[in-house]
């Protein structure tokens, strides 16, 4: 524990080493606004005010989301109770104050954390969750332990030189397979490339998957991308596009499009704690709020963005905190948790599509491999620091152990389901090595809808070439 | 006729349109550059954008528009105007400044099967929004092995107004049309922005559609067909606006009226041009141009934007592919002058072609004056 928070940076810590600048500031406001009696240095209090302050302004904020923006007549200024001033301003009313207060930077507290299983995989007194069956808690931990083993897997297979790249999702399987089980087939899913999980909860076999990171004809993606983008319309998974927090903005417009049908489903989204960054993030909360989008943002806040951690990401208490500003209903839960995680997606479900609002969610955890089979982030984090979360705070280790003490597993079906996965993914590696890669022709199509005729030219040209220079071409390419 | 039919066509698709020119080139052309049908009714661009936006809206309940002003404000060059009142604010969105926002959630609801058309005030904001429209539209069939269409249409002004400086008066057919995956529009009339808008509409593959804020309160006449509900223009079709045969001239957008009276000016010195109306930047109509040029054997490109890597290298470049033995003389380009648009009002003018510097460019080609080159 101390070796986490030492190294990713405590807030308060932060609040303490720049009070001394904001004390200096405190002198010159106190020196210009003598006319007020009531002189409360603005900034001093305003770490034990903030929240009280924040509190009052929000009760006394009325939030009307349909009214025209069109000039209404001047109304006379009226006082609330405590005879304080109280105007229409675009936006609807404020109340106002002689204190000139600033809201802090941040709170004195940081924003709880739900939690349902202790280290142990006990349940937490007192905690509420959704109760599980046994078939589908056991169905959950098994694909946890596929997820991992596959990932362990394929990510041997790239070192070895078989596969070109991969990404794993080591320490984030609780969030990837508990979020997915809470939803329905039919909700909508664009992930950003860290979430396999999803796909494989919903029946994307192994052999689906290492056909695509081998870019074989059996790809459904017919080999045009490279390792991990999978992406699939029958079970509603949309491809994954490497560019970072685009899928945020189009979650908004798919879940759009499912209010306009009022289908009885959302849109769910997953990005990091870097992907919170790029101005989409802003656009999509912003846009998702304003038009009452039924889509689940789900941020993976795994303390790094590559090398850049959320010390050096943002300055905010995470990302839960950001949802009120945008006027988005938000929580905090332990990522390492898979029912608080199945919990609260599956309650945030419920009032996206019900309430027509989106939701956000932010699943604290950790990124125990490295960023991808490119990185290795031994370079900029101390070692200990992996291991401490991959052995003691491994979410499926945490998992299992709630599992067994319900009765439902023994160490016979570990070893079992552990030898039983890693023999079928290790099939499913060398099957998809021997496959054809894609035929020829999968070079033009989907270029546009129908296949235009300069592409046809194109593979015209490009044929007739091959078969007069057989020898300066690729053997394995199927014509 | 027969000239061309025996030439040689470039791939599976081309002769019929081929024999469609042909039978277009028998109507009578008028001696006034715009009449080419016998209605009497005149519209604007504005209302042919208008009435092209409120049929298809009321065709096919998925589509839906978006876009800074385009509700209440009835659109930030009025061609959305009457359309929030009709359809309501679920169908004509007003959003928030985020170019990028709005069209990565115009992207995700085609993704999911809405048809969504965009409009950016002009397209120079397009390029707070280019991720979305190159990596999240332009290349998604493609990467996601047609899993994921983009039936969306980008729209708004393109290229210089009158007077609004260099952020606001980029050209981006050339940046556009060189990526695939995207179809790019320029229509020129008011029949070319009724059909191609229906046709972008209907297509299901993400289109860039330029329109030119200069051209939208002009008025054209348009025919009884172009006014019918069903009317669309192919898409990768090039119009011949006034036959000739002395030299080709090819145009997109605002370029195409003063190709138009270039040609006037030319008549009167015993030149007969040939203007080409684009109207599709991508897919190019390279067979309507190439026919042309094999019988003029001259050609000049017109285009607004810039000269490096625009509409008329392109062209050019197709023309010496297929037609090289055909051209008389060098290809003539003219281009806006290469540097961001200058405000005042006489260095505007001349960073912008002209009506003379078209009739010049023509004239070289037919070796009626001394090239550029050498006169350098």
């Amino acid at each position: 524990m101390a070796v986490w928070f030492t190294r990713s940076g405590n807030v308060a810590r932060h609040l303490k080493r720049n009070m001394g600048f904001l004390g200096k500031l405190n002198h010159s406001f106190l020196g210009f606004h003598q006319r007020n009696s009531s002189l409360v240095s603005p900034i001093d209090e305003s770490y034990r005010n903030a929240v009280v302050v924040l509190n009052n302004a929000m009760a006394l904020f009325s939030v009307r989301c349909s009214e025209s923006t069109l000039a209404e007549a001047q109304r006379d200024s009226r006082y609330d109770e405590h005879e304080n001033q109280i105007l229409d301003f675009p936006g609807g009313q404020v109340t106002f104050t002689s204190e000139m207060r600033f809201i802090s930077e941040s709170p004195e507290k940081r924003t709880k954390c739900y939690q349902v299983l202790d280290d142990n995989g006990r349940p937490i007194l007192g905690t509420s969750f959704q109760p599980l069956s046994k078939e589908f808690a056991v169905r959950m931990y098994s694909n946890m332990v596929t997820l991992q083993t596959m990932d362990t897997i394929f990510y041997e297979a790239q070192r070895q030189g078989r596969i070109s790249f991969y990404v794993t999702s080591n320490g984030e399987e609780a969030i990837n397979i508990a979020s997915a089980a809470a939803l329905t087939f039919d909700d909508v899913v664009l992930p950003q490339y860290r979430e396999p999980g999803v796909l494989l909860w919903r029946g994307f076999t192994l052999q689906e998957f290492a056909n695509q990171c081998f870019g074989n004809k059996g790809d459904n993606g017919k080999g045009r991308q490279m390792p991990i983008h999978y992406g699939s319309k029958k079970l509603n998974y949309f491809t994954v596009s490497s560019t970072i927090a685009t899928q945020l903005p189009q979650a908004v417009g798919a879940a759009y499009s499912l209010k306009m049908d009022s289908k009885d489903a959302c849109v769910i989204t997953y990005f990091g704690d870097g992907g919170t960054s790029e101005g989409d993030f802003h656009a999509a909360l912003n846009f998702a709020a304003v038009m009452g989008a039924p889509v689940i943002f789900i941020c993976r806040n795994n303390g790094w963005a590559i090398s850049t951690p959320t010390s050096e990401q943002f300055r905010s208490d995470g990302i839960v905190v950001r949802g009120q500003a945008y006027g988005v209903r938000s929580i905090r839960v332990d990522g390492n948790d898979a029912l608080a995680v199945y919990t609260a997606v599956q309650t945030a479900r419920e009032m996206a599509i019900s309430e027509h609002r989106p939701i956000l969610i932010e699943a604290l955890t950790y990124r125990v491999g490295h960023h991808s089979t490119s990185d290795d982030s031994t370079k900029y984090r101390p070692v200990d620091e992996i291991e401490h979360w991959r052995m003691a705070r491994d979410p499926v280790t945490r998992f299992r152990k709630w599992v067994e003490w319900n009765g439902w597993w023994s160490d016979e079906d570990e070893s079992e389901l552990r030898s039983s996965a890693r023999k079928q993914i290790l099939h499913a590696i060398q099957v998809a090595e021997k496959v054809e890669k894609p035929p020829l022709s999968d070079l033009f199509t989907d270029v546009y809808d129908h296949l235009p005729s300069n592409l046809l030219e194109q593979e015209r040209l490009l044929r007739e070439t091959i078969k007069r220079h057989p020898q300066d071409y690729p053997p394995e390419v199927p014509m | 006729m027969l000239g061309i039919i025996r030439q040689k066509v470039g791939s599976a698709g081309f002769p019929a349109s081929i024999v469609g020119q042909a039978l277009q080139r028998v109507r009578p052309t008028a001696f006034a550059s715009r009449n080419y049908s016998t209605a009497a009714k005149e519209m604007t661009v504005r209302d042919a954008l208008n009435s092209a936006l409120d049929e298809e809206m009321s065709a096919d309940p998925k589509v839906f528009l978006m876009g800074e002003e385009v509700g209440e404000y009835q659109g930030a060059y009025k061609i959305s105007k009457g359309l929030l009142e009709k359809y309501g604010p679920e169908r004509v969105l007003d959003t928030p400044i985020t170019e990028a926002g709005f069209a990565g959630i115009g992207v995700g609801a085609a993704y999911y099967g809405l048809r969504p058309v965009v409009e950016f005030m002009t397209f120079n904001f397009s390029m707070q929004a280019i991720d979305h429209i190159i990596n999240s539209a332009a290349k998604s069939n493609y990467m996601s092995a047609g899993q994921l269409s983009v039936p969306i249409v980008f729209r708004g002004p393109n290229g210089a107004a009158a007077g609004v400086g260099a952020q606001h008066s980029q050209c981006y057919a050339a940046w556009y049309g060189s990526c695939p995956g995207l179809k790019v529009l320029a229509p020129y009339s008011s029949e070319d922005a009724r059909g191609l808008l229906k046709a972008a509409i209907r297509d299901p593959d993400p289109v860039v559609f330029l329109e030119n804020e200069l051209l939208y309160g002009e008025s054209f006449p348009v025919s009884a067909e172009a006014l019918d509900s069903s009317f669309v223009l192919p898409i990768g079709k090039a119009k011949i606006e006034r036959e000739g045969k002395d030299v080709t001239i090819t145009a997109f957008s605002k370029m195409v009226g003063y190709a138009l009276k270039a040609a006037d000016i030319l008549a009167k010195e015993g030149i007969s041009a040939e203007i080409i109306n684009l109207r599709s930047i991508r897919p190019l109509d390279r067979s309507t141009i190439n026919a042309s040029v094999w019988k003029t054997n001259r050609l000049v490109t017109v285009e607004e934007g810039f000269p490096q890597h625009g509409v008329g290298a392109e062209i050019c470049m197709s023309v010496i592919e297929e037609s090289f033995g055909y051209l008389d003389a060098p290809v003539e380009r003219i281009a806006g002058a290469d540097v961001p648009m200058p405000y005042a009002a006489n260095l505007e003018r001349m960073a912008v072609p002209q009506v003379e510097d078209i009739v010049r460019a023509a004239k070289r080609a037919c070796y009626r004056s001394v090239p550029m080159a050498a006169a350098a």
